[in-house]
């Protein structure tokens, strides 16, 4: 033994205070774990798990791609770094130009249709004996697939040249009144795009009206009673009681409907694929994905949808919050 | 009711009668040319078959019986109902448990993580497809059932864990007194007196779910990429409309058998839907 041990640098003190402190570790380590609820914890243990997976490590990592370029692999040796080339394609590119423009007249029209005619259905209805019959009818749409009630709306949309029958009732109707047929889903930009958004309205006008009646049906009424025989029209008992109450769940409705409309792409998928300019960015994030295999770019776009829905999120937070709080 | 109410109501009743037609054409448009002859779906308006509505001749299950053996639809279908079915029945259970935790168990950041849970209510399905692929293709779950029933899970789950946990929050806290008094365990309280309560809850939620799945076109064309034997009937019949997009016998007669379930569930359990809606409009 050459080697002289001496005060606390003594290879045995410096081994005992290293076992010391992995003792004293574990058992603090113990503690920590006998501290933790795990009986509280097994309850949401597979959800978080389950979410974590699924929805948070996918929403960083489809961030970071969206400055890589081409390729089908998350990352690895052949997808290169390009920094911000895919948000100038993203913001400069005319398909996308064109998608973008949709998304936005989709979001106005949609959400406006949607909630203005949900609220006029809830009062109107409310006033007749077969409220119960018209709202089934105006709600089963919200029940079948975007898919069935493309190829439903295609059918109406049917076009046939002049010369023959129509088999459409849109161009039928058109055609009885002595117009010429409409290829209602080819004829840029307007048309069409009005045409692809009257089927999402006809699904999700359903959805607003059974949330705005509900909401309707709760207002007292000898307030509104009250108002009519101070002499108050119908338009201003609407104008001014009604529609000040209905407001908040309107606006609950409404950025219910933003969101869905946002990530549209069923009904484009199915009825147009994006041709004739009525390209949506979900509809673009799949082309890239699946026919381009260009992950970077999809990503970009995942990411845009992310950043337009994002407002919505914190806005339903803090609704959840102040929900909380009042409890 | 008198002559001059009526007249003062006709405005409202005609805008209703107006409304009501244009939910009701296309769907009865849809229907009435499923059964009808191929020669003459082709030729003439379904609306002409009304003068001769009675004179037989007209219609035909033919059509049905095209898509549902010629077209594969009939497996379609079973497709469907194997994914829809265990993917809500998972995602149901596992929500019903993490809905309990986060109502009545206490453990730190709880509330954070309900917080975060309540945001990716809303988050586009489209942020998480590209990470996820190269794993499922690494783990063989893409094109099976298991990898969808999961994918599903997980994106249901938000939304689900949110309602339940609504319904859970106001049980009275007396009962689960009474219930720790005479020695329950938590799980034992959770399995004998909160899952019985909240049945109407979780019914609601099953069928929210179940056809949000059914119905659901994205996720399936994204973890079952183009497979036949797998497809669900969303995704075969966008390849109809795609390959035989002018054959009407067979769109309009395939749009029907995937809205038939759909229909009968609402129909029967009309109730429980507009429930389930009601208590989750803030969900995106």
């Amino acid at each position: 033994m050459g080697v002289r041990a001496k005060g606390w640098r003594s290879p045995r003190r410096i081994t005992l205070f290293l076992g010391r402190l992995f003792l004293q570790g574990c058992r603090a380590v113990w503690r920590w774990l006998r501290s933790i609820r795990w009986r509280s914890w097994g309850f949401v243990a597979p959800a978080l798990i389950l979410i974590a997976f699924f929805l948070v490590y996918p929403t960083v990592m489809t961030v970071a791609r969206s400055f890589f370029g081409r390729g089908t692999t998350l990352f690895g040796p052949t997808v290169e770094f390009v920094g911000l080339k895919n948000w100038t394609y993203v913001f400069t590119n005319p398909v996308m130009l064109t998608a973008l423009r949709n998304n936005a007249l989709w979001a106005v029209l949609f959400t406006a249709c949607t909630v203005g005619f949900g609220l006029v259905l809830a009062v109107m209805l409310d006033r007749v004996r077969y409220e119960r019959l018209v709202k089934s009818i105006i709600f089963i749409p919200a029940a079948i697939s975007m898919v069935g009630a493309s190829v439903v709306w295609k059918f109406v949309y049917a076009y046939k040249p002049a010369d023959l029958n129509q088999i459409g009732v849109l161009n039928a109707i058109v055609v009885a009144f002595g117009g010429e047929p409409v290829g209602w889903l080819i004829q840029r930009p307007w048309i069409n795009n009005l045409c692809l958004i009257v089927v999402g309205i006809w699904m999700w006008t359903g959805f607003c009206m059974v949330i705005l009646s509900a909401a309707y049906k709760n207002i007292p009424k000898p307030l509104l009673e009250a108002a009519r025989i101070d002499g108050a029209t119908e338009w201003r008992v609407f104008r001014n009681i009604i529609l000040p109450l209905l407001a908040p769940t309107a606006a609950v409705v409404a950025t219910t409907m933003v969101v869905q409309v946002l990530k549209i792409f069923d009904i484009i998928f199915v009825m147009t694929n994006g041709n004739y300019s009525t390209e949506v960015i979900a509809n673009r994030m799949y082309k890239e994905m699946f026919n381009f295999f260009n992950y970077g770019r999809a990503s970009a776009l995942a990411v845009v949808l992310l950043i337009l829905i994002v407002p919505f999120m914190i806005l339903n937070i803090r609704r959840f919050a102040a929900q909380e709080g009042g409890r | 009711m008198n002559p001059r109410k009526l007249i003062a109501k006709t405005p409202l009743h005609l805008t209703i009668l107006v409304f009501a037609a244009i939910w009701i054409i296309p769907t009865l448009g849809l229907l009435i040319t499923s059964f009808r002859d191929p020669a003459n779906i082709a030729g003439s308006g379904w609306w002409t078959v009304f003068p001769k509505l009675f004179s037989g001749g007209q219609f035909s299950l033919e059509n049905y019986i095209g898509v549902l053996r010629g077209e594969g639809l009939a497996r379609s279908f079973l497709n469907s109902l194997f994914i829809s079915v265990p993917a809500t029945a998972i995602s149901t259970f596992i929500a019903s448990f993490a809905a309990f935790g986060f109502a009545w168990m206490r453990f730190n950041g709880r509330k954070i993580l309900f917080m975060l849970l309540v945001g990716l209510m809303v988050i586009p399905l489209q942020m998480t497809f590209i990470p996820i692929l190269p794993i499922y293709s690494k783990l063989k779950l893409a094109g099976t059932f298991p990898g969808i029933w999961l994918a599903h899970t997980a994106y249901g789950l938000p939304l689900t864990t949110y309602l339940v946990h609504n319904f859970m929050a106001g049980i009275p806290k007396d009962l689960f007194d009474s219930a720790s008094i005479d020695g329950a365990s938590p799980l034992m309280t959770f399995w004998r007196i909160v899952i019985p309560i909240s049945v109407p809850a979780l019914a609601s939620v099953f069928i929210f779910q179940f056809l949000w799945i059914w119905n659901d076109l994205l996720v399936a064309l994204v973890y079952l990429s183009a497979r036949p034997n797998v497809a669900p009937l969303t995704v075969s019949i966008a390849n109809l409309v795609t390959n035989r997009g002018q054959d009407w016998e067979l769109l309009t007669a395939a749009a029907f058998v995937s809205m038939a379930l759909p229909l009968v569930v609402f129909f029967s359990l009309q109730r429980y839907f507009v429930r389930g809606i009601l208590a989750g409009s803030v969900k995106g």
